[in-house]
């Protein structure tokens, strides 16, 4: 038996990212009408003070917060426990919630006098509920509690999907639910076994009484696919393009940006702190393998999509696999996860993508409200038009290619360290064509938007200013968050990772764009102009190839996203994860 | 056979069937009549681990019961909002079923 475990000071913090939002939620619901968008709001400062709060707590002690509920010690009571990591992930989350809020005004708002309807009251409760659930990911130090937090989160977000009623956006929120929900009894299956076999759910004291069985292996597995599933990572993200393709903008930023990271935050607690002694080589080249694919495929036909709204949907596909890349490169040589570089590297690349990718939501979504479409062929003129969206979308698409001092720049800079120290070079090549294929689409939206309209543009309603700052402010995050040296909460070799502010090294990350602006004028869709210059410099037989290749990727997507394919996608891969963790093995 | 032992068969038996149907039916209500078999195996297996964890003198380890509880609330919850969204689904376009994958429609012009 461990020794007992007590709260420490600036534990009640804890509670309070938790229950601050549920009490506004509960408030909000009995108060009704204007009352609900108000409350939220007035939840967003407090929220983000309590946030701060818990990271200068974590900096200050440099321990993580813990609070025992009740006073009941492990394994017979709860802990909640906030390490750097998890305050990291909430600071950044807090800044989205309020980024979106901000956002959300316009859209969701009740004037004075109007009736009460449905989708503002929706909208509000269920990002506060969202919220709640996010922190309780983030500072759960019990699997069971993870799951509970896990569920609330699938259930505020599904919503989120058919805020408008419409039928395809009800259909797309239902296979959503019920692929989510496949996740979960997965990832419940698995903590029945891991209690059965180490008497707990408290993490650090499963992470001490774990050894490597045939039962850890299976429950392991069963809880990495589950929660795949739920995070969308590729072939398992049936779910994620039709959700985007109806939800209104907020709702995608709040999906895209929170909503996946939850998930994606528990495989990294399981793997890190659950069953860091369980030798995961095999498992994490696999789990690496499939970020790879989910980069390739997702990027590709991002560019194929003729919706902008998709393009950016598809773009979080291929970025949630960048997620994954850092598993194999954190196994030290007895191929043990060290919580290192490689660590630090992907909760940067998510906190990165969380800002970034919430920014070019919104910047779609308002490019959509003055076009009334958002067909990226018809988004000539657009660029002169809103010329602050069309920025935000530049800035976001900067940020996630990697351009210094972004939050994925530093990342990318960690994972490329931990890929040569352990000697892992494919993941590096993946790693730089990632930033290629961030750049293609990042082309060739912004060659469609600053094009000389045919016509000039006359927007079908006025955006108002604080919407489209809004959005730049979170992608200005993304760019500026490689600034913030992050050692203090991030466990990054040598205390903190240089910005890369020299003229050599913004050089250095502009050659991407390049080979991108190749990608975009082969793959991308173009109206007819282009492919007649192209045919006229000789390249056109270069196109139609790799319109071919395009198209059967989009076949190869189109097939795994149907139920029975993606149903048994998830039962393969469980195998397939059950016999590498079960082969072990060494990078 | 020791009763623990019939709780972990009878279980596994029931995620077996609540799995298959999950992945090949095409209606989403047997799907979610699927997600309750298979929560109801999970929940007995839980049980039989329970009954594993027997000690001091005790029937079985009270913990499972607990986590047993709080599962069936989420599931409770789960399948109400998976069937209110299919009322509202049904309501709006009179089929309910997930099975061709419609390509996602844009959003009307408005």
């Amino acid at each position: 038996m461990s020794a007992v475990e007590v709260s420490t000071a600036g534990g009640t913090w804890l509670v309070l990212a938790i229950l601050l939002p549920v009490i506004a939620m509960l408030l909000a619901a009995a108060a009704g009408g204007r009352h609900v968008e108000r409350i939220a709001l007035a939840t967003v400062p407090a929220g983000l003070a309590v946030a701060i709060a818990i990271a200068s707590g974590v900096v200050e002690s440099g321990a993580p917060l813990v609070y025992v509920l009740g006073g009941w010690s492990p394994p017979l009571g709860v802990a909640l426990r906030a390490d750097g990591l998890a305050a990291a992930m909430m600071l950044v989350i807090a800044v989205v919630v309020a980024a979106v809020a901000l956002f959300a005004r316009a859209d969701f708002h009740v004037a004075a006098g109007a009736p009460e309807t449905r989708a503002p009251d929706a909208f509000w409760i269920l990002l506060l509920s969202i919220w709640s659930a996010l922190n309780a990911v983030f500072v759960t130090g019990d699997l069971f509690t993870g799951y509970v937090a896990l569920e609330l989160l699938t259930f505020g977000g599904v919503p989120l999907v058919c805020l408008d009623g419409r039928a395809e956006t009800l259909a797309a929120a239902l296979r959503y639910l019920l692929f989510a929900l496949v996740g979960s009894v997965f990832y419940l299956v698995g903590c029945a076994l891991l209690y059965g076999a180490g008497g707990t759910l408290d993490m650090a004291l499963l992470a001490a009484r774990l050894t490597p069985s045939p039962t850890v292996v299976v429950a392991a597995s069963l809880m990495t696919i589950g929660l795949l599933a739920k995070t969308a990572l590729f072939p398992l993200h049936l779910w994620l393009p039709p959700a985007h393709a109806g939800a209104p903008p907020a709702a995608s930023a709040v999906l895209s940006a929170l909503v996946v990271k939850g998930s994606f935050f528990l495989v990294v607690r399981l793997w890190f702190a659950v069953m860091p002694a369980i030798p995961g080589g095999a498992a994490a080249q696999l789990l690496a393998a499939l970020g790879a694919g989910a980069i390739v495929v997702g990027n590709l036909v991002a560019l194929r999509q003729e919706r902008l709204k998709l393009l950016v949907a598809y773009s979080t596909v291929a970025q949630i696999g960048y997620l994954f890349l850092m598993f194999p490169l954190a196994l030290d040589a007895s191929g043990r996860l060290l919580s290192g570089g490689a660590l630090a590297g992907g909760i940067l690349q998510a906190m990165a993508h969380a800002t970034a990718k919430a920014g070019m939501f919104m910047a779609a979504g308002l490019m959509y409200a003055a076009l009334g479409h958002d067909r990226i062929t018809g988004l000539r003129g657009i660029a002169r038009a809103q010329p602050l969206s069309v920025l935000t979308f530049a800035v976001g698409g900067l940020a996630l290619m990697g351009l210094p001092p972004s939050g994925a720049y530093a990342a990318k800079e960690l994972l490329l360290g931990a890929a040569s120290a352990s000697g892992q070079w494919w993941w590096g090549l993946v790693l730089q064509a990632g930033g290629v294929l961030t750049a293609a689409y990042l082309v060739l939206v912004l060659a469609h938007a600053t094009a000389a309209p045919d016509a000039p543009l006359a927007p079908r309603q006025a955006i108002a200013r604080g919407r489209e700052l809004a959005a730049l402010f979170l992608a200005l995050t993304s760019l500026l968050l490689g600034l913030g040296g992050w050692g203090a909460l991030l466990p990054i070799p040598g205390g903190s990772v240089s910005p890369g502010l020299s003229l050599d090294g913004l050089m250095k990350s502009l050659w991407p764009l390049l080979g991108g602006g190749v990608l975009a004028l082969l793959l991308g869709r173009w109206d007819e102009r282009l492919p007649r210059a192209l045919a006229g410099a000789g390249l056109g037989a270069l196109r139609r190839a790799a319109l071919v290749g395009g198209g059967a990727l989009v076949q190869l997507d189109e097939r795994l996203r149907r139920w029975p394919v993606a149903g048994l996608s998830l039962l393969l891969l469980t195998i397939l994860f059950g016999a590498a963790l079960a082969a072990g093995g060494s990078p | 056979m020791t009763a623990a032992e019939i709780f972990g068969l009878c279980g596994a038996a029931l995620v077996g069937v609540g799995v298959y149907g999950l992945v090949i039916a095409p209606e989403p209500l047997r799907k979610l009549l699927a997600f309750n078999l298979l929560g109801g195996g999970i929940f007995l297996l839980f049980g039989a681990v329970a009954r594993r964890g027997a000690g001091a003198g005790l029937g079985g380890d009270p913990v499972p019961q607990a986590l047993v509880i709080t599962g069936l609330v989420v599931a409770v919850a789960a399948t109400a909002l998976a069937v209110a969204l299919l009322l509202r689904l049904f309501e709006a376009s009179g089929d309910v079923s997930l099975r061709n994958d419609p390509p996602p429609a844009p959003e009307p012009e408005s």
